[in-house]
């Protein structure tokens, strides 16, 4: 395979992914302002209805009478919002610890980096599940709970990527010119380690999403009636068998969400990181 | 070797011990202590009892002194008691925690058993077709949320329940078919994401080393291409594909907490979260220590397995 399908098979991946993130986008808008029912309130006289055109319930209705296109819709607001702001706190909070044991060093270092370890020693859905058991079920407290999983993360991240070109020629010029720590670091190390950041906050994007579905399925999350995937799937597993558009429909909105995070998170890597290229 | 064995050992103390006090110290941040929340679904107290109610759940001392006596207790096996049975922890978890483990383990079984062969596979048949299936596929697997699959499979198999069992479930040392048939879907719940990203990693670290000069050497030797590729290619392909699978096992570890759930086996997840939803914090307490001592254990086990595998981290051990 040449140079040329190779890039272009890349950039599809990456505008794949685009496509899909902006079709959520685009619902998140439009439920901001319109939705084909009212997602809360409950219709008893329509339990449970299969999708239908005519009844205007395209993907039928849930135990409570409650139109399940209408809650998907509404759910993506709650997962977007919920997974962006998570993740920008484990960026924010675990790229500035990162970059300040990287530049520093020494004694630092070792300390934030063996914070970094203990948390690394939780698997992720249980580190989550652990800080809602503290925290709380409600909503604000989802984006906690994943942006201190995703803390490490970006700390060890933004570390290694400060310290391959810390010692390198034009950090030393810059030094020696005279430039200050803090310019070096605005001006010198950041752009730098901007690549694989933006990779990494795109794949944490992905995970973000099953995390907060996972935690609000599991009754730790998004609290009903506030309409997220996650606890739609919960509400619909005593229904499903009878009527399975409740389980199937919230899934799929999941997935092809966490996809399209993959699929830009993946192509961008192999775009931006050439050493990765040979990653298929 | 076991040098190498014995300097990972120790590494693993600090770790443990950062992990005991964020354990620890993140339960006594809840708002209301313990035995407030005791105290909630008791009768009153006298003066001298509320007394040697805060001796028993260890509010008369700070704090420090009390995270040192409560990790002596850890470490003779003392895990307090459930704050709503009043019965002590660590055998009501232990108990449970073979579930979990088989669980974890078949998971992971098949995740390989899936993975491998089928990433073996598409590495021989490659066109640029296949390398995008072959991308969606792993992609995909990442994406499935397991909870979901879980309930699709119930979805599927609720009128086939006389081929797999549902029911009441069964030890592997009472009945060991009819456990593993009933334990068979949860496990390709947790699994099967993790198959679909080995297989990815197996197809590319097998091309990169198919295209290696040793792999051209054995061809021009003759050798069948059933020998080259099992023999010669897959040794050196497998090291990345065991990191992959290792440092996943604690995807599989949360991921059989939710699907113990979904397919009602009393593992040590639903002990977790029935625990979470009761406010039962020194079960919380005890397991979440758990968990993450057998997840850092498997990562220990990751490495040591790499390192028998590749003997040049052994090598730079004995060098330094």
């Amino acid at each position: 395979m040449n140079m040329k399908s190779n890039s272009l098979t890349r950039n599809s991946i990456v505008m794949t992914g685009l496509a899909i993130i902006g079709v959520y986008i685009a619902i998140m808008a439009v439920s901001t302002f319109w939705l084909p029912f009212d997602p809360v309130s409950m219709d008893t006289d329509h339990i449970l209805e299969a999708p239908s055109l005519a009844t205007g319930h395209l993907f039928g209705t849930d135990e409570f009478g409650r139109d399940i296109l209408s809650r998907i819709m509404k759910g993506s607001t709650i997962s977007l919002i919920i997974s962006v702001a998570a993740t920008l706190l484990g960026t924010l909070v675990g790229t500035f610890m990162g970059v300040w044991a990287g530049y520093l060093g020494g004694r630092w270092d070792n300390v934030l980096m063996r914070i970094a370890d203990v948390l690394f020693s939780f698997p992720s859905l249980l580190l989550a599940i652990f800080v809602m058991a503290i925290l709380g079920e409600k909503t604000f407290n989802v984006v906690i709970a994943i942006g201190i999983v995703y803390i490490p993360q970006f700390a060890r991240i933004s570390r290694g990527a400060i310290l391959t070109i810390k010692s390198s020629e034009f950090i030393k010029a810059a030094k020696s010119n005279g430039a200050s720590s803090g310019f070096i670091l605005r001006k010198h190390l950041l752009p730098n380690i901007l690549v694989p950041l933006i990779v990494q906050v795109s794949l944490s994007l992905s995970v973000a999403i099953l995390l907060e579905s996972s935690l609000s399925f599991l009754g730790l999350g998004v609290q009903p009636p506030a309409p997220s995937w996650g606890n739609m799937l919960s509400g619909a597993r005593k229904v499903m068998v009878i009527a399975p558009w409740t389980a199937i429909y919230p899934g799929i909105a999941i997935v092809l969400l966490v996809l399209g995070f993959n699929l830009l998170g993946d192509g961008l890597r192999d775009i931006l990181d050439p050493r990765l290229r040979n990653v298929r | 070797m076991f040098r190498y064995i014995a300097k990972r050992l120790l590494s693993l103390i600090p770790v443990l011990f950062g992990v005991s006090i964020i354990v620890f110290f993140l339960v006594r941040l809840i708002p209301g202590s313990a035995l407030e929340m005791y105290m909630g679904t008791q009768v009153e107290a006298t003066p001298e009892q509320m007394v040697e109610l805060q001796r028993i759940f260890g509010e008369d001392k700070p704090v420090p002194v009390l995270y040192v006596e409560w990790l002596g207790r850890i470490l003779q096996g003392d895990f307090g008691y459930s704050l709503r049975t009043g019965r002590p922890v660590l055998p009501d978890i232990l108990s449970r925690l073979p579930l979990s483990l088989e669980l974890t383990l078949l998971s992971l079984m098949l995740a390989l058993l899936i993975g491998i062969p089928q990433g073996i596979l598409s590495s021989l048949k490659r066109n640029p077709f296949s390398d995008v299936i072959n991308r969606v596929i792993g992609l995909l697997g990442l994406s499935l949320p397991q909870f979901w699959l879980a309930s699709l499979m119930v979805l599927a198999f609720a009128n086939f329940s006389g081929w797999i069992p549902m029911g009441n479930y069964i030890k592997f040392s009472v009945d060991p078919i009819r456990n593993l048939r009933m334990l068979l879907l949860p496990s390709l719940a947790i699994g099967i994401g993790l198959a679909a990203v080995i297989m990815r990693y197996t197809r590319n670290s097998m091309l990169e080393v198919l295209q290696m000069d040793y792999i051209r050497t054995a061809k021009a030797k003759g050798l069948t291409k059933r020998v080259v590729i099992l023999r010669h290619a897959l040794k050196n392909a497998i090291l990345p594909v065991i990191t992959v699978a290792g440092f996943n096992t604690g995807y599989l570890l949360g991921g059989a907490i939710v699907i113990e759930e979904v397919f009602a086996l009393p593992g040590m997840g639903r002990l977790a979260l029935y625990a979470i939803y009761q406010r039962d914090y020194p079960v919380i307490q005890a397991i979440v220590l758990m968990i993450a001592t057998i997840f850092v254990l498997v990562n220990l086990v990751t490495d040591l397995i790499y390192a028998m595998v590749d003997p040049r981290i052994r090598l730079d051990d004995g060098g330094r």
